[in-house]
């Protein structure tokens, strides 16, 4: 079966497709594991609290729902913006958005506490909330980039990728506004309420996005033992670095605005001098991780010949990107609410203290499981389906002979 | 001729006067009694012409004084502990002014906002406003998404985090649930005071007034009129259910 479902590429390897679609089943099943025992025994179990309320596991999945919509990027630029060398990508980026989103909105969902009533968060909507607008989005988002997809497989339904396209692009540029604004919308806690977030979110999604393509294209052309062009590697890491430095200066924009509000400096100071774990993971993990090093690792000279120097970075971009997304979502809870600004607080319900978070091993197992859900499909879907982009290799090998 | 008919309709007005204030004297009662506690039947739905609202005065809230949560631990079958998982539907804040050292110890509950953020928030709309302005959570509908968590500016609401024993049938709670001080809205509807109130007036302090703040007559609307009062953020414009004295 593993060889009637191997598609388009030179040698199927079944041994090594199964191992890792065993390796993916394996995470799943550990996500399953966890979430049936905190089912059971209530969130208890969790490092999670009545302070930190969203921790490890959203983490992992509000950063894979922004990879998600970033990811489509490439599709998009294709698509709507009628470039070439993205077009041959565009299939390969709506499935990786899927895969992404499905892994994402599991780990969302299984860490609900009461995930049995699913159904009645897709029954009931309050649309005042920008989370029901939330579940729209996503619900749409399968529906429209499924149906994307299909214009783009199917020779016969061509002509409609260009406006499904068009529209999957507006409609993941809700998608990420909307995800943004669950944290631009807080309107009582200093690390969230703003304006920045949504277009912030859709930066981030972009340098997400694209490092998450470029991981999985450089590992599908290595199992099928080809080479990217440079000149291919070129344009797409100089993109992933141009999407970096904007993300960066997007946060630089957003602190700065920050440090300039009184009512913000406590804030600021805890985030970017005496936050402890918060402080390290932003500057350590957020800034010199997932963009110093990763634009140095881009624009150095060897770059443009070197798939591991990309593929390097995109994995640095990755883990700067959880590592930002812990330092927001985490961080900003960490942070006490003020109820009496100019005064100093205590109570028995934690009130005027940095907030303690051990995550525990059951939130880690449920964040790693939207990744193995991700890594499953993915892995599932570019075996039994015509992914691999289609340029024209034999000339670029050519060229290099 | 005529006299006899002047005396007779005299007469008669006599006695439906009588009759009235007879009348009058016997129903009044049920009738100002219905208006000044605004209770209802269960089948009758709350009105907005009802805010209900709640004055603090810090400056007679005693000091390690935790009645008002001793009270509503036990009526709302909450466990009384206080580890970082452990429900609070009110606490006992300690504030200190740090230009001037002055202190306060006051509770801090659901503030019950006009503009709740919790109930903004809600995707399935669990978290609600009820027409009297008690701000609840319809336990049938919450998914224990906790966004609502997030956005409460006051921190007034806790996730159950366990399963739960030992409820008190009035007060449904449940594991997976985001839950936060009703108001003793089971109390309420039954004419009755928070038990938080309750237990404040028992011990003497009496810092803690209930009632309609839409009604000029009640309490803690001449409070209002007479003392100045602040809400807490009220920079966030939420109107809040409740306002604090001495601060």
């Amino acid at each position: 079966m593993a060889n009637e479902s191997c598609l388009n590429q030179e040698s199927c390897k079944p041994a090594q497709f199964w191992g890792l679609l065993g390796l993916g089943g394996l995470i799943i099943l550990g996500a399953l594991f966890a979430f049936f025992t905190l089912e059971h025994h209530g969130h208890v179990l969790t490092g999670m609290n009545n302070q930190i309320v969203w921790g490890l596991p959203h983490v992992f999945a509000v950063f894979m729902i922004v990879a998600a919509s970033g990811v489509l990027n490439v599709a998009s630029i294709g698509s709507v913006f009628g470039k070439k060398l993205y077009k041959a990508r565009a299939p390969l980026s709506g499935m990786l958005a899927l895969a992404m989103l499905a892994g994402g909105l599991a780990v969302l969902v299984l860490d609900l506490g009461r995930p049995d009533r699913l159904v009645v968060a897709m029954t009931y909507y309050n649309f005042k909330s920008i989370f029901a607008w939330n579940m729209i989005f996503y619900n749409g988002f399968f529906a429209i980039v499924g149906l994307y997809l299909i214009t783009m497989m199917d020779r016969k339904l061509k002509d409609f990728s260009k406006p499904v396209g068009l529209i999957a692009f507006l409609w993941r540029i809700g998608l990420t506004t909307a995800t943004g604004s669950i944290f631009g919308f807080l309107v009582a806690r200093v690390g969230y309420n703003s304006a920045l977030m949504a277009p912030m979110f859709i930066v981030m999604s972009f340098a997400y996005g694209l490092a998450v393509f470029l991981l999985v294209q450089s590992s599908m052309y290595k199992w099928n033992a080809m080479k990217l062009d440079d000149r291919i590697l070129t344009r797409m890491k100089n993109l992933l670095g141009i999407f970096i430095a904007a993300a960066l200066y997007f946060n630089v924009v957003f602190h700065l605005t920050n440090m300039y509000f009184a009512k913000q400096w406590a804030f600021e100071r805890f985030i970017l001098l005496d936050g402890g774990i918060y402080t390290m993971i932003f500057w350590v993990g957020q800034i010199v991780v997932g963009c110093i090093l990763p634009l140095i690792l881009l624009f150095s000279p060897g770059a443009r010949h070197s798939i591991g120097t990309v593929m390097l970075a995109s994995l640095m971009v990755i883990l700067g990107g959880m590592a930002q997304m812990y330092v927001t979502i985490v961080g900003g809870q960490a942070f006490p609410l003020v109820l009496f600004p100019g005064y100093q607080e205590s109570s028995s319900f934690y009130d005027g203290v940095i907030h303690a978070y051990s995550p525990s091993i059951w939130e880690l197992l449920l964040g790693m499981g939207g990744v193995g859900i991700a890594f499953f499909l993915t892995v599932a879907a570019v075996r039994a389906f015509k992914f691999l982009p289609q340029d024209d290799f034999k000339s670029i090998e050519a060229e290099d002979a | 001729m005529n006299k006899p008919v002047d005396s007779k309709v005299d007469g008669r007005r006599g006695f439906l006067k009588a009759g009235a204030v007879v009348a009058g004297a016997a129903v009044a009662p049920g009738v100002l009694l219905y208006g000044v506690a605004h209770s209802r039947p269960p089948e009758e739905a709350a009105s907005s012409d009802v805010r209900w609202g709640m004055l603090i005065d810090s400056a007679k809230c005693g000091d390690g004084c935790n009645d008002c949560v001793t009270a509503c631990n036990e009526e709302n079958g909450l466990s009384g502990a206080n580890g970082p998982q452990d429900t609070q539907y009110i606490r006992k804040l300690d504030i200190k002014d740090l230009r001037n050292g002055r202190v306060h110890s006051l509770p801090m509950l659901c503030q019950h906002c006009e503009n709740p953020p919790c109930v903004d928030v809600c995707p399935t709309g669990a978290s609600m406003k009820r027409a009297d302005g008690i701000v609840l959570v319809d336990r049938h509908i919450c998914i224990g998404c906790r966004y609502c968590m997030m956005a409460c500016p006051y921190k007034a609401r806790s996730f159950v985090h366990e399963t739960i024993t030992d409820q008190n049938p009035e007060v449904p709670r449940g594991k997976g649930c985001v839950e936060s001080c009703t108001f003793c809205v089971q109390r309420v509807d039954r004419d009755e005071n928070p038990a938080c109130v309750d237990a404040c007036n028992a011990n003497g302090h009496q810092a803690m007034v209930f009632g309609d703040m839409n009604d000029p007559e009640s309490a803690i609307s001449k409070a209002l009129k007479s003392h100045a009062s602040t809400e807490v953020r009220a920079d966030l414009g939420l109107n809040t259910g409740v306002r604090y004295q001495g601060i």
